[in-house]
């Protein structure tokens, strides 16, 4: 059984009847073009949007869900974050902990070792890269030991060594028995660490499926509207706008 | 950055020592410990009646007043993830104000006796409230900064046309007075609505720390936490009136105590804002019943109020504090 599935979910009129899959050990890749409805997607799965249509979590719908279990089953990176206090980067990962309100210290320092953060774990999170802090906002949403990770645009800014490195951590989380959901822009990343995609434009499922079969060039240029170079034989594989 | 280091224990013992000091301070020099052991077995002797009447009500109003405008501060600043936010945003002193005003003006509850300011100012200070969480709808920070200021105007607009048409120049002047905010002569019975009122208003917010935590990183992770973003916040801004409003109708206008003290106390926390609460209500005590012990110790003939006193002190701190964060990025 899926551990998420949807069934014509639809968010007004910016997500459009979608129908995915996603499960154990599986990373699924939203992609698409800028308000293709991927952000949206992610945050009416986690209950920040309210959608028609059905979410269920292994055969149990998640509007049975209380906020807190749905907060316990599903953890969110969101696109833009920052903290409003200078707090250390330990409290930020214990902060994903307030789902099971607790600040149990194994699991943190789990959390901080598998992105790699633990050796400036005392460090004022104000005081870190961009690179560095982006692994912390994830340390965060792993310390929720979420069965299901969702994250949108984890890798946008970043330089190409944190983008492996945050995506190894995804790709990673997810082959220890969770979901991974993560909003990308860059199609060769996409090729790279997905075991599905599914194509968005304006809402609505354009393609969905391995990235041999979402990934061609007719697709792709009906859909953002330029010539693309797509070379999966590659390793890693490249898909590049000509 | 300062060490987060647990500073609880340490502002409890000066806490003791601050009340053990304002209990000692007055112009008879008595035995504390004598007062006490009499007052406390009701043995009749000047030294019960001086700490039992005088001294115990005022030390005892100052620390409650200090504790409810700290917390208060920490949990304001905290919700709306502003570190100069202050206490008085959400309109309720001035609400209290208006309503302290009107006892004076029209003589309401006369038959609560001196109770009557307290509980007048209570009143209006929960009116103020019901108004401005119903027009700040959700409790999202900007609307709630404008929704107390449109309150506080409105409030303060009301006391000006109170203040104008006094109806004599005496309970103008009373009522000036007793908004420039003291703890002195206030009597035991202003702690039998000032306690319960703490402790309501301190409780409600103390169960939203997870919240006031979570909402460090913006007010949708802390939703995607399962947290329940705008009943939570609405709870802090209702502990948060329930004990400006305590501490305002019973002690006047005390100023800036719960702006600076969790803003001087936050980077002993780690910065933490659920962390915050308890050191700013222990400092806030102290820092109140200290200022009170000054007051008394100035050898001017009238007292120089309590709330006066702390606006002198406050008010180059708050600037030295906005001069502090235009140089900070951002």
């Amino acid at each position: 059984m899926a551990l998420i599935s949807t069934q014509s979910l639809t968010v007004d009129t910016r997500v459009k009847a979608l129908s995915v899959e996603l499960h154990r050990g599986e990373v699924l890749g939203l992609i698409g073009p800028n308000g293709a409805g991927k952000s949206t997607f992610l945050h009416a799965l986690v209950g920040l949007e309210s959608y028609a249509g059905k979410a269920e979590s292994e055969g149990e719908d998640l509007d049975t869900y209380t906020r807190i279990q749905r907060a316990q089953l599903i953890g969110m990176h969101p696109q833009i974050i920052s903290s409003a206090w200078p707090i250390s980067v330990k409290d930020v990962v214990t902060l994903g902990r307030i789902p099971w309100g607790d600040e149990d210290e194994t699991i943190i320092h789990e959390a901080m070792e598998s992105a790699g953060i633990k050796e400036f774990s005392d460090r004022r999170v104000d005081h870190l890269s961009g690179g560095e802090r982006a692994r912390v906002w994830l340390a965060r949403v792993l310390a929720g030991q979420p069965q299901v990770l969702l994250a949108d645009e984890p890798v946008a800014n970043l330089d190409i060594h944190y983008q492996l490195s945050v995506m190894d951590v995804l790709k990673k989380y997810a082959a220890q028995a969770h979901g991974v959901v993560v909003a990308l822009h860059d199609l060769s990343l996409a090729a790279r660490y997905c075991d599905k995609l599914c194509l968005l434009k304006e809402g609505e499922c354009v393609a969905h499926g391995t990235p041999e079969e979402v990934l061609n060039e007719s697709l792709l240029h009906s859909v953002y509207g330029v010539e693309v170079d797509v070379d999966l034989n590659r390793q890693p594989p490249v898909v590049l706008p000509k | 950055m300062a060490e987060k280091i647990n500073i609880t224990p340490w502002l409890i013992l000066l806490l003791v020592l601050v009340t053990w000091l304002s209990l000692g301070q007055g112009t008879v020099p008595i035995s504390v410990l004598d007062g006490l052991a009499d007052w406390f077995t009701s043995t009749q002797s000047k030294e019960a009646l001086i700490i039992g009447e005088i001294r115990l009500p005022r030390t005892l109003l100052a620390l409650a007043v200090g504790a409810a405008l700290g917390m208060s501060g920490a949990a304001l600043q905290g919700l709306l993830r502003n570190p100069l936010a202050e206490p008085g945003l959400v309109g309720a002193s001035q609400g209290a104000a208006l309503g302290a005003a009107s006892v004076f003006y029209f003589g309401l509850f006369a038959g609560a006796g001196t109770l009557a300011i307290t509980v007048a100012g209570l009143i209006g200070a929960m009116l103020a409230l019901l108004l401005m969480l119903s027009l700040s709808g959700t409790g999202r920070p900007s609307l709630v900064i404008l929704a107390g200021l449109a309150i506080s105007t409105i409030a303060g607009a009301a006391l000006a046309v109170v203040l104008n048409f006094a109806p004599n120049p005496y309970a103008m002047q009373e009522l000036v007075f007793w908004l420039l905010g003291s703890v002195s002569n206030r009597g035991l019975d202003s702690l039998v609505v000032l306690v319960p009122a703490l402790l309501v208003g301190g409780i409600i917010i103390w169960m939203q720390r997870p919240l006031l935590a979570a909402l460090s990183l913006g007010e949708q992770v802390a939703a995607s936490m399962g947290m329940a973003v705008n009943r939570g916040s609405r709870l802090v801004v209702l502990g948060t009136a329930i004990l400006v409003g305590a501490s305002v109708s019973v002690a006047g206008n005390i100023g800036f105590v719960g702006l600076l003290v969790p803003h001087l106390l936050r980077p002993f926390t780690g910065y933490r804002p659920d962390q915050l609460l308890l050191p700013s209500a222990l400092a806030g005590a102290i820092l109140v019943c200290a200022a009170d012990i000054f007051v008394r110790l100035l050898p001017f003939g009238q007292e120089l109020k309590l709330g006066v006193l702390t606006s002198l002190l406050g008010a180059p701190l708050f600037i030295w504090l906005v001069i502090r964060e235009s140089k900070r990025w951002p």
